[in-house]
């Protein structure tokens, strides 16, 4: 589904990745882990097509078909979906009108007909009640206001209404009390499926305790320098990342 | 001779006509308003960017233009094209002046209450004239205001609204004023007075529009007067042609415990100046003024409010919003005065502007003279671009470009359409705004 070669990209001048190979398969889940600065948001934006994301190097191919030509919201049309670790607040447009927008321009682009008022607000109620989210948050302006864990809820809800084919969660677990945590796991495991993909980015292993992952990446600056099962993972929280000065580069 | 004396002299010689004309129809204290006004008018001229109040408004593209009265034929003018100009907004009681002169086979008025409606001028001074002596005129000064002036130079219609005490009007009043282009370079000074009597409720929507393309001069003038306890919403709708020339002088006197609120959104005109002037003459006034400006070309829209704080205990706040785009330019000068004595005075101001290319410019000015030690006053201005991060996060979700800025556009304007005072006003005006931008071709439908 998704294929990175060679992967070199730089934000704002700086190079942060530095030749990323990667092959996830449509029905996997992959870990990608790293201590700060290591380029795992960096590769979490370089897929969702952020502007001022370079790719200077290497390709990055989607279903075949190289993303880098597309803008985001073709990508986002194509079936990737981004969930960001901070999500950004939209003063004075509903959080409801939003999300039929944002639905309604990927059905449009994949052939089906736009949803009207009452079958998106059943379909969204549905949605809603599944993150455990508060109702009153659809009038609400988008993210305003919102708490962290509302706000990691509302990313979740968005996903869960727009069915990617390729998620990928940045950081989604920072900032999150346990019972967040578990919600919001849940909302993710409810769309794991053979024809989905997920690309799981964090920090700690923690979350992996609640998406169990089929593989694990360790990126350090800009590389993957270790791959395997998701025992890595728990390798990882006890030797913590320390260990990845000592480990040659390639 | 400077353009700006060629265009004084063409007016005050069309109102020396147009005086000639009415001749003995009008009660003469009517007459005399014209006169005084003539001379006024001729004194001062239009106002030089000498002036610091005209600074960053240059008249003399419109002194450029010889503008002429519309003639004594109406012209024609259809319902269907009335009820064309906005649906969600039609459905209260509707009064449609075509080039500044009353047509009532247009119009829809409804019962609103007992003892309210809405009346012309033209219809008034025939008959029942000395209600209008002394009340007409009274707010709106020709000795500061030029433009007030030649207004006055050229008094003949308008429409008069008197609110009887303790009377709440059961659903807007909607003033419609058309420009009809029938033919290029008219004039029109469409005049509004209000007087809300004591504990009275009113919310009225005054909306220029124009019927084609033809290049055209709105000088408007209106004066409002809010006596104790009384409650007057107004909604300015200014969506004229680009071609149009829209000038507006709106005096606004608030008495004890009373509140006014005015909506200025202005979508359209290519020149556009508006002065609202308030005086909270009493304790316990209370003043709330919302701008929102969409402009793009080479629009330029410029807002000059002044706000007299004359007693203690008065409450006035401002906020006025910019989204300019293409080459337009934006002014925004806001005065606050505290006068000695006016303790307790709680006055806030806000601009913030949103500049969408290049080429457009905002010039805000906020200006505060306190004369008071035991008041609150606050100002503050803002100019930005669209959220990068908001854009990327909307397209991010499958959202296009166009239709996101869009969708951002629409969201900073959304606090200045959420202060009307109906939500059903407030969607029309947003839909009134999605339509535009789609006229616009500034984006795709999300």
């Amino acid at each position: 589904m998704l294929e990175l070669s060679n992967l070199h990209a730089s934000a704002g001048g700086a190079k942060i990745l530095k030749g990323i190979d990667l092959v996830v398969r449509a029905g996997e889940v992959h870990a990608v882990m790293g201590p700060n600065g290591s380029g795992k948001s960096t590769l979490a934006n370089v897929l969702a097509g952020r502007p001022g994301v370079e790719i200077t190097q290497g390709r990055v191919l989607f279903e075949g078909k190289d993303l880098t030509a597309l803008s985001p919201e073709d990508r986002a049309r194509a079936g990737i979906f981004l969930a960001f670790q901070y999500p950004v607040e939209i003063p004075g447009v509903a959080n409801s009108y939003f999300l039929k927008a944002s639905l309604n321009a990927i059905r449009k682009a994949r052939g089906e007909s736009e949803l009207d008022a009452m079958d998106f607000l059943a379909l969204v109620r549905e949605k809603v009640k599944r993150v455990e989210m508060d109702e009153k948050l659809l009038q609400r302006a988008v993210n305003e206001g919102f708490s962290g864990g509302e706000k990691k809820r509302n990313e979740i809800l968005q996903m869960a209404i727009l069915e990617p084919r390729l998620a990928i969660l940045d950081e989604t677990d920072s900032g999150l009390d346990i019972d967040a945590l578990r919600v919001v796991a849940n909302g993710v495991n409810a769309l794991r499926s053979p024809e989905r993909a997920l690309l799981v980015i964090t920090h700690y292993q923690r979350l992996l305790d609640y998406i169990v992952p089929d593989f694990v990446h360790v990126l350090s600056e800009g590389r993957i320098v270790r791959s395997g099962g998701k025992e890595l993972a728990f390798e990882l929280e006890q030797k913590g990342y320390g260990w990845l000065a000592a480990a040659a580069p390639r | 001779m400077s353009a700006l004396a060629a265009a004084r002299d063409h007016f005050v010689e069309r109102s020396l006509a147009f005086a000639a004309a009415a001749g003995r129809r009008d009660p003469a204290w009517l007459r005399t308003l014209r006169a005084e006004a003539a001379a006024r008018f001729g004194e001062q001229g239009f106002p030089s960017t000498r002036l610091e109040e005209w600074r960053y408004t240059n008249v003399t593209p419109l002194a450029n233009v010889r503008f002429e009265l519309g003639g004594d034929t109406a012209p024609a003018v259809s319902r269907d094209e009335v009820e064309s100009l906005g649906s969600p907004l039609f459905a209260c009681s509707v009064f449609v002046f075509v080039d500044g002169r009353f047509r009532p086979e247009l119009s829809t008025p409804r019962s609103l209450a007992r003892g309210l409606h809405i009346e012309s001028l033209a219809e008034l001074r025939a008959g029942d004239s000395e209600r209008l002596a002394g009340r007409l005129g009274r707010l709106a000064d020709p000795k500061r205001h030029p433009f007030v002036a030649l207004a006055n130079a050229f008094l003949d219609d308008g429409a008069c609204l008197i609110v009887p005490r303790g009377t709440t009007a059961s659903q807007p009043i909607h003033v419609v004023q058309l420009a009809s282009g029938a033919a290029p370079d008219r004039v029109q000074h469409p005049r509004l007075l209000v007087v809300a009597e004591p504990q009275s409720h009113v919310t009225l929507i005054q909306d220029f529009v124009s019927l084609s393309g033809a290049r055209g001069f709105t000088n408007a003038v209106a004066e409002i007067e809010v006596t104790d306890g009384a409650s007057v919403d107004l909604v300015l709708l200014q969506r004229e042609n680009a071609a149009t020339f829209h000038v507006s002088n709106l005096e606004v006197r608030i008495g004890r415990d009373a509140r006014f609120a005015a909506h200025t959104l202005t979508l359209g005109g290519g020149f556009v100046r508006n002065d609202l002037n308030a005086v909270l003459e009493d304790e316990g006034a209370c003043l709330r003024l919302d701008g929102l400006t969409v402009a793009g070309g080479k629009q330029l829209v410029d807002n000059h409010t002044v706000v007299d704080h004359a007693m203690p205990h008065g409450e006035s706040r401002q906020r006025y919003k910019g989204v300019l785009g293409g080459r337009a330019r934006g002014v925004f000068r806001g005065r606050v005065v505290v006068r000695p004595g006016a303790q307790k005075t709680n006055a806030a101001q806000s601009t913030a502007s949103i500049l969408l290319g290049e080429g457009a410019e905002i010039d805000a000015k906020p200006q505060l003279e306190i004369w008071a030690d035991d008041v609150k006053c606050s100002h503050g201005a803002t100019i930005g671009r669209l959220d990068e991060d908001a854009l990327f996060y909307l397209r991010s979700r499958g959202i296009g470009e166009a239709a996101a800025r869009d969708l951002l556009v629409q969201g900073f304007a959304a606090e200045v359409l959420a202060s009307l005072p109906s939500p059903a006003l407030a969607e029309g005006l947003a839909e009134l705004l999605r339509e535009q931008m789609r006229g616009a071709g500034a984006g795709e439908a999300a």
